[in-house]
């Protein structure tokens, strides 16, 4: 399974404590950076292990994956001419940054077509499981599934996104047993069989996540994105401690009896985002280990920023693809096929901490899952903050219960006017009169989700779904209802204090504001993120 | 076309080549052939198959063919063929040296190899040429040694010199461009793939990545001068290698039926090129075995397809 391409084996995370010798210490910061002196003696940083090797001979794992699954018959065996295919694969918001050529979605379609081909298929759909997101572009599927899919079956129709609001594309498969209805994507359902294709970024993907939620629609994802659910989740990241993921696996089970036979097929890139080499290359080393070649890299870089325009420097980050190599390969049943997955994300992503912090500080980088060749609106930025980076731990929160966390992020008032239409509503209506997650879904959750417009646009153009920042918004939820404040390092004061929480020009001046919070001399944790980490607090 | 015709221009492209005119020359206008039978001097001047090419792979030259690579012969192909690059993440994987084998249309298919081709291996790239057609005289060797780093390869005899060569520069780590089929194609079908290619990648262990030409036979095909401004696609294959015990001949022919499903591939789509690979239905690259007006006729419109790439929407802030 492993490479034999790096000359040593790549180091593991660690947890670095803070004294005076200790550099600067690099936060993300959108599309940009900063560098921070934490207070030593009660300050650590958390960094993420080195990129783990990547596979020596990727297409020929995927090969072996999918002749010898797990739990499942080989993947020709299940082939046959006549039958009815549906291949279904994560959409643009995985991975993130998005891959250089070939995305892992190609290879592996690429195989499962070749198959297909092979057994005299004909009937073959490839569908983006976008749930409610916006659909994906021509140029977008053409790189997640590579030219030769995109030629082959784009003009002949057999290539599209999922459709959740198309009454006569949905099927009701039933119900679990706690009442939560089951929905699908009619073609999935009605295929002999579904295949998904899955690339697992963070420990919280795939499963039965990927077909329950991914080819459902909104009156099936209310049951599990909702506030109590993610307010359940311990977090959201550890499958077993998550109550999104307990009800994707019951609505999994409603699949199991009454959905089309799935083959999962689950992948895990590593941690390498920026490069081993390059110009990126120094935000996935460690500071002290900056080499001349890197501080002037880092310098040139900064000073580029400082001198482009807003527009142009979201282009030049938007045109970044990650050369991540693929780590492991799994196919098969979708439960047995996850547990392995998960471990193999783990392996990449966990770090050991002791203890957790008053303080925890991050900085958000340009790009989260909902905003890829788009606008990082300040919804998003709460989302990337509170939902993804502050759940990414294992065992209880990296800070405290009524502590602080401190984002850097310009946090700009700016959106999508095609991706996020409903997002400006939210943003001035909704979050104008309330931020509080419940009574925001009490009172307006509704009424976006079933808003005509928003409703069209989601089909028609490009837009996420009315309802989905609300979404985002309950991804926070569980961060809003732990924490005591929520401080944001040199954004745009207004935007940030629409979102409930306080903008700060400095860490500093941050650090000040959070010790009216939690005391003074308040211990602070670096989570130093992207690339992923995974804190495993004890 | 039809201007051309008025202004009596169209008789320029039935001259001969320069380099045919060149060839055309008698002694004293070019050097004395040597008599049958009578031991050359010492300071000959080798020309064909003895020709050294080693100058042409040492720093100063590989500089200035970079540099022409780069500069004129680019602009040159993207003026006149338009290519479509098609497949570069087959190669993706692709570590070390290694030899594209392509089919042949036309004397461009080389420059628009050596500007399709991505580094690492472009600039490090040594291009199997007819030993007698490009290695011909002093002039015409140099140029192709030092403008396409050509070597030559016997296609008239056996040899082994042009193998022996062949194959240290490979171990030397250069990657090496041969077209199979030994010659351009004279009516717009392939030959048979000879078996030099798969030799060289069993004896020297390094993979072959097959590649597909189309439309450089309407640029400049076989026997013209000059040449018409066309479009052109290129599409690379998933790099193989021979099997354990796989002869050169049985590779060779694998060779050929990637390289066909690669063009069967372009002119329709990849699925369906892959259900006829996998049915072994996918037409020859050597066309029917019929007349010559049928052949002809069986070619049928192998214009390009209308691009199907269009920018992305919205284009983004």
């Amino acid at each position: 399974m492993a490479s034999d391409r790096r000359p040593r084996p790549p180091r593991p995370g660690l947890v670095l404590d803070v004294d005076r010798s200790t550099p600067p210490v690099l936060f993300h910061h959108g599309e940009g950076f900063r560098l921070h002196r934490l207070p030593p003696g009660r300050s650590r940083v958390i960094y993420p292990a080195e990129p783990l090797p990547g596979l020596a001979d990727p297409d020929g794992a995927i090969t072996e994956a999918l002749l010898n699954p797990i739990g499942e018959d080989p993947l020709p065996s299940l082939l046959r001419p006549g039958m009815k295919l549906t291949i279904a694969f994560d959409d643009l918001s995985l991975p993130l940054p998005p891959m250089r050529r070939p995305d892992v979605r190609q290879r592996v379609i690429e195989q499962v077509l070749d198959m297909a081909a092979a057994a005299g298929v004909d009937d073959v759909h490839l569908i983006a499981a976008l749930a409610l997101h916006r659909r994906m572009t021509d140029d977008e599927l053409r790189h997640a599934l590579g030219d030769r899919v995109f030629d082959a079956f784009s003009p002949i129709g057999a290539l599209y996104n999922h459709d959740a609001e198309d009454p006569d594309q949905m099927v009701e498969l039933g119900r679990t047993d706690q009442d939560e209805l089951v929905t699908m994507n009619r073609r999935a359902a009605e295929s002999d069989l579904l295949v998904y294709v899955n690339i697992n970024l963070v420990a919280m993907d795939g499963g039965w996540k990927s077909t329950a939620t991914g080819l459902a629609d909104y009156r099936a994802l209310r049951h599990h994105h909702n506030v109590a659910t993610m307010v359940n989740s311990r977090s959201f990241m550890d499958r077993h401690r998550s109550e999104l993921h307990h009800s994707n696996w019951r609505q999994g089970a409603v699949i199991r009896r009454h959905g089309p036979r799935v083959f999962q097929i689950e992948t895990t890139v590593n941690n390498n985002t920026f490069g081993r080499t390059g110009p990126l290359a120094a935000l996935q080393k460690r500071e002290w280990e900056w080499s001349a070649r890197d501080r002037a890299s880092f310098v040139a870089m900064q000073a580029g920023l400082k001198a482009m325009p807003a527009a142009a420097r979201r282009r030049a980050f938007g045109s970044w693809l990650a050369p991540y190599e693929l780590t492991s390969v799994q196919a098969g049943e979708v439960e047995a096929v996850h547990e392995r997955t998960t471990d193999n994300v783990l392996a990449q992503h966990l770090v050991p901490v002791e203890g957790q912090t008053d303080v925890l500080t991050m900085g958000l980088p340009y790009i989260c899952p909902y905003n890829v060749n788009s606008v990082m609106n300040p919804i998003l930025v709460m989302c990337l903050g509170l939902g993804y980076f502050f759940n990414l731990y294992r065992g209880r929160p990296l800070v405290r219960e009524g502590g602080v966390v401190i984002m850097s992020h310009p946090t700009a008032w700016e959106f999508h006017p095609v991706h996020h239409p409903s997002y400006i509503d939210f943003f001035e209506q909704v979050l104008a009169s309330t931020t509080d997650p419940a009574e925001i879904e009490a009172k307006y959750e509704e009424q976006f989700a079933t808003d005509e417009w928003y409703i069209h646009l989601y089909r028609t153009s490009h837009a996420y779904h009315g309802v989905h920042p609300f979404y985002m918004w309950y991804w926070g939820a569980h961060a809003l209802q732990w924490l005591g404040r929520v401080i944001v390092v040199g954004g745009e004061p207004r935007a940030v204090r629409r979102l409930g929480f306080q903008p700060a020009s400095t860490l500093d001046d941050a650090l000040e504001m959070a010790a009216d919070v939690v005391g003074p001399s308040p211990t602070v944790t670096h989570l130093h993120n992207p690339p992923i980490v995974m804190a495993d607090v004890t | 076309m039809s201007l051309v015709r008025d202004l009596g221009l169209d008789r320029w492209r039935k001259l001969p080549s320069p380099a045919r005119r060149l060839r055309a020359l008698s002694f004293p206008l070019r050097a004395p052939t040597v008599p049958a039978g009578v031991a050359p001097g010492p300071d000959r001047r080798r020309t064909g198959a003895d020709y050294d090419t080693a100058w042409a792979r040492r720093w100063p030259a590989r500089m200035a063919r970079a540099a022409l690579v780069e500069g004129p012969m680019r602009l040159g192909v993207e003026a006149l063929a338009s290519p479509r690059r098609q497949g570069l993440d087959r190669l993706s994987d692709l570590d070390g040296p290694a030899i594209f084998a392509a089919n042949h249309h036309s004397h461009i298919d080389t420059p628009l190899l050596l500007t399709s081709i991505p580094d690492p291996w472009r600039h490090k790239m040594a291009v199997g040429a007819a030993a007698d057609y490009f290695f011909g005289t002093h002039l015409t060797a140099a140029v192709s040694a030092l403008v396409i780093g050509a070597f030559p390869i016997e296609r008239t005899r056996v040899g082994r010199r042009s193998a022996d060569l062949a194959a240290g520069l490979i171990e030397d780590g250069w990657s090496l461009l041969i077209y199979p089929e030994g010659g351009r194609s004279p009516d717009g079908w392939g030959h048979q793939f000879r078996g030099g290619a798969a030799y060289l990648a069993r004896r020297c262990g390094v993979p072959v990545a097959p590649v597909h030409i189309e439309g450089t036979g309407r640029i400049l095909r076989k026997g013209r001068n000059l040449p018409q401004p066309s479009v052109a696609s290129i599409t690379f294959g998933r790099p193989i290698s021979p099997g354990d015990g796989e002869s050169a001949a049985r590779f060779a022919a694998r060779i050929e039926a990637v390289v066909a499903s690669l063009a069967d591939e372009t002119r329709t789509d990849w699925y369906s090129a892959r259900r006829r690979a996998h049915a072994s239905a996918t037409p020859a690259l050597t066309g029917p075995r019929t007349g010559a007006w049928r052949r002809t006729w069986a070619l049928g419109d192998r214009s390009r397809r209308p691009a199907s790439r269009r920018q992305g929407w919205p284009p983004g802030f």
